[in-house]
């Protein structure tokens, strides 16, 4: 399982290199979305700078669906999909390769972002093993979510609408936790953050599981 | 007694069972001494609550008996998608009820409580199955798709519940006190209650079953009609 994970990881990270997709849409995107929150709110600093641990982790939720229908996109063309099934590759490594794929690729842009925050909305990033912390569990949820139900949408007519009100509410709980530990740690209370951070890892391992054990059922049909 | 006798009745007893909890709850029960007359959408906020939970359950136990390959049939596949959307239906009726009583009680139309911040995501959650539901395709493909999805769906209600509870539990107070949620009802008010939510219930199996009756018959329309659509085509041939 480990090393088919680590070949489909390979194959799609690699897709992602020499197509640069992600880089040059996915991550301009987020960065179109933080200026977004910041005209929204105004130029104002006392309102930006205790909103940004929310408003950084709004653009990375709303990243992930595009990461994630890149993933799925991918797969979509020249019967890619059908290899994937010939290739006798167990169902749970695909899986896996393909979250560790997401995730990648999440985490490159969490840093990319996480230095526009602080630029844009005026923060110091303190507690920083909390937040590198937290940006690796969530965004091992929020991988695995988002592969699960690209998984579910892949193939189907209208999944470019359908996967944001798929995995939208299902990642609120990441959010909820991953903003709250964000703020604990900027606001210097990295101890309370570190609760936050727990329940994420539970999240994850969770989202994890469920995708484990779906992704057979979802791959073998016609 | 044949099936159709049965839905008949159950709704029938819904029916009047409504009706009672209508009349009992208006006219007969007495107000509250804190709630006034507010007290009388007790009589039907907890039991549409209860409703789309059962719904809910339903509709997560017809997915998974459809997932296992032994008892995979379409008959699994329509009562979960029948169930989930009479759930969806009594999820939003919760909302707005919960949003009135908020209303006069707390001063607010809403409030970010666990139950009902839970509730809404349970909302949206669910209008994405029915939503996947309803995606044209092959219709085993989708069915067993919306079968994992009802699941994960299910999985995901206690996670929510759990990390939304924990999220307004700490540093930040309820801005509004939540009083009222044990209120103690006796006599004719636990009665009328009572009797709310076994008519609610009997409503809800009205509604699957004509819910699951109609989808079947689409199912039917569908495979049937081009079939006789081609016959009727032959007569015209064998006319002319």
């Amino acid at each position: 399982m480990w090393h088919d994970a680590f070949l489909v990881a390979g194959k799609d990270l690699r897709i992602e290199l020499r197509s640069k997709v992600a880089l040059n849409q996915v991550v301009p995107f987020a960065a179109v979305v933080i200026l977004l929150f910041g005209l929204a709110l105004g130029p104002n600093r006392a309102v930006l700078s205790p909103a940004a641990a929310g408003l950084f982790w709004v653009a990375v939720l709303l990243s992930s669906v595009l990461a994630t229908q890149r993933s799925f996109a991918v797969e979509a063309a020249d019967g890619a999909r059908d290899g994937l099934r010939l290739s006798g590759l167990d169902p749970a490594g695909i899986f896996l390769g393909k979250a560790a794929a997401v995730a990648g690729e999440l985490i490159v842009l969490e840093a990319l972002l996480s230095v526009g925050v602080a630029v844009l909305y005026g923060l110091e990033l303190t507690g920083a093993l909390v937040l590198i912390a937290t940006c690796l569990a969530a965004t091992v949820g929020l991988a695995a979510v988002g592969v699960t139900y690209g998984a579910i949408a892949s193939g189907l007519r209208i999944k470019e609408t359908l996967l944001p009100l798929l995995f939208l509410p299902v990642a609120a709980p990441v959010l909820l936790g991953a903003t709250k530990a964000w703020d604990e740690a900027l606001t210097g209370r990295p101890g309370a953050g570190a609760g936050w951070l727990g329940l994420l890892v539970v999240f994850a391992v969770i989202y994890v599981a469920v995708g484990i054990v779906a992704f057979g059922p979802l791959l073998e049909e016609a | 007694m044949s099936r159709n006798r049965l839905v008949r009745l159950v709704g029938a007893l819904g029916l009047v069972g409504v009706i009672a909890t209508y009349w009992l709850g208006l006219f007969v029960t007495p107000n509250a001494k804190l709630f006034g007359s507010l007290v009388r959408l007790l009589y039907i906020h907890p039991s549409m609550a209860w409703v789309a939970f059962v719904a809910y359950g339903m509709a997560f136990c017809s997915s998974l008996l459809y997932l296992w390959p032994r008892t995979r049939h379409a008959r699994f596949d329509r009562l979960a998608g029948a169930s989930a959307e009479v759930g969806v239906v009594f999820t939003g009726l919760t909302l707005v009820t919960g949003s009135i009583w908020g209303r006069t009680t707390w001063g607010v139309w809403w409030t970010w409580d666990p139950l009902l911040t839970t509730t809404a995501l349970l909302f949206v959650l669910y209008l994405g199955y029915l939503a996947l539901r309803r995606v044209p395709g092959d219709p085993e493909v989708v069915a067993r798709r919306s079968a994992i999805a009802a699941l994960i769906a299910f999985v995901d209600v206690p996670v929510v519940y759990f990390s939304v509870t924990w999220w307004r539990s700490l540093h930040q107070p309820p801005t509004v006190d939540l009083a009222g949620r044990h209120l103690y009802v006796h006599g004719i008010m636990a009665f009328t209650l009572f009797l709310s939510f076994v008519s609610f219930t009997l409503v809800y199996a009205w509604l699957t079953a004509h819910r699951y009756r109609l989808a079947a018959l689409s199912e039917r329309e569908e495979d049937e009609g081009l079939d006789l659509a081609l016959e009727e085509r032959r007569a015209e041939g064998v006319l002319a």
